[in-house]
């Protein structure tokens, strides 16, 4: 174990890196296309004129946050029940993933709502569940910056991604289960089809993009933790740890 | 010997954790109930009676086709919000949000006095039907399926 292996390491890398930047820039082509398109095939909406629009990335965004914290329940639970670093490391990039929607599902909301309901936020059982969510990950990604042994990391992130992931169907049934000010969900039937098509081929994107954002960071993640390994065997004299 | 401190570690933590959640997954469809509202129905406010006089609240419903009263000088607004029920008129003070007009969703902020609600802000509840203004269709029809909840949920 020397200096020769570090450098061996670091070829496939550097290949797997040019590939994850080719697709990264595929996909990101695709939902720009599918954006315009949209714009494009999309009439005036009758009350609120071109805001619809924004109907496009707000609601596939927050569809998309679902995906990503199934995803985390699913490997966070593994995580418990199994104990492989893997399935943190993939629980992690999907909790970052599914908080940058989360995100902007708020973000988005709220520049749809200032012009259109008149306000920019308020407390309705829609928009404060979402909130909560939103705040449970990003308690999640601050939690995990702050524990620097991988177990207890592991651990503690595995039961504060499964506590938020139990928030997700809240999220989801608030605007039946209350009576909020959000609407509740748009269908086929409630949408022109036109609406209905950019929709979909909207969301179908943004899950491209959420699939994409999840494998690279879960690449970078275990790259990372490699390198951890490495240092902490070169730290310890280069015996290959003390199990060996 | 380790592995056995190891397995019961995490038994424990697999416990702690099915604790926790079922705590929270309680607070939160359990101790959480339908009387969670985000705004009251004419009908509601007026059951209410004295209860919610001079009380902030939140009132919702549709804007009475015809009842709009525009001051542009004194941004002075009236107008009769309803439920399909009962009916209750309302004072505001500024511009009301661009969607605003005859049977619109609206959520007022403010305070119910001597039979007026006197509204400090004003929301716009904006239905789920996105659609492409056609020839000969009048806006009261979209809003039937939001009519149509509010009054099951009077009702109920």
């Amino acid at each position: 174990m020397g200096v020769g292996t570090v450098e061996l390491s670091v070829a496939p890398a550097r290949a797997r890196r040019s590939t994850g930047m080719l697709i990264g820039l595929g996909v990101f082509l695709l939902l720009a296309a599918t954006q315009a398109y949209s714009i494009s095939i999309s009439t005036p909406d009758r009350d609120m004129g071109h805001l619809q629009k924004i109907m496009y990335v707000h609601v596939p965004a927050a569809w998309n946050m679902m995906i990503a914290y199934f995803i985390v329940a699913i490997a966070s639970l593994r995580y418990l029940w199994k104990g492989r670093e893997k399935d943190d490391l993939l629980a992690a990039a999907a909790a970052e993933t599914g908080a940058l929607m989360t995100g902007l599902t708020l973000a988005l909301g709220m520049i749809w709502g200032k012009p259109t309901w008149g306000i920019w936020w308020t407390w309705d059982a829609r928009l404060t569940s979402t909130a909560v969510l939103f705040f449970i990950y990003v308690g999640y990604l601050i939690l995990r910056a702050f524990v620097d042994d991988p177990d207890r990391r592991a651990q503690w992130s595995a039961a504060v991604g499964l506590l938020g992931a139990l928030n997700v169907p809240i999220v989801y049934m608030s605007v039946r289960w209350w009576r909020t000010l959000h609407q509740v969900q748009s269908s086929p039937s409630t949408l022109d089809p036109n609406y209905t098509l950019s929709l979909r081929i909207n969301a179908i994107a943004v899950m491209i993009v959420v699939l994409f954002f999840i494998r690279h960071r879960y690449q970078t993640m275990q790259l990372e933790a490699a390198a951890d390994a490495m240092h902490e065997r070169i730290a310890l004299g280069d015996r290959g740890g003390i199990n060996a | 010997m380790s592995g056995n401190v190891e397995g019961r570690k995490r038994a424990t933590l697999v416990v702690a954790v099915v604790i926790v959640l079922g705590a929270f997954g309680y607070l939160l469809y359990g101790g959480l109930d339908k009387n969670v509202v985000f705004f009251l129905t004419p009908q509601e406010l007026l059951a209410k009676g004295t209860q919610v006089e001079d009380v902030p609240v939140r009132l919702g419903g549709m804007v009475a086709p015809g009842s709009v009263k525009w001051d542009a000088d004194k941004l002075d607004l009236r107008f009769v919000l309803m439920d399909g029920v009962k009916t209750v008129e309302v004072h505001s003070k500024g511009a009301p949000p661009q969607m605003f007009r005859d049977n619109m969703g609206v959520v007022c902020e403010g305070r119910f006095r001597n039979g007026i609600f006197e509204s400090t802000n004003l929301m716009i509840k904006h239905s789920e039907e996105y659609r492409a203004p056609k020839p000969g269709q009048t806006p009261q029809e979209m809003y039937k399926e939001m009519f149509k909840t509010l009054k099951q949920d009077a009702s109920s």
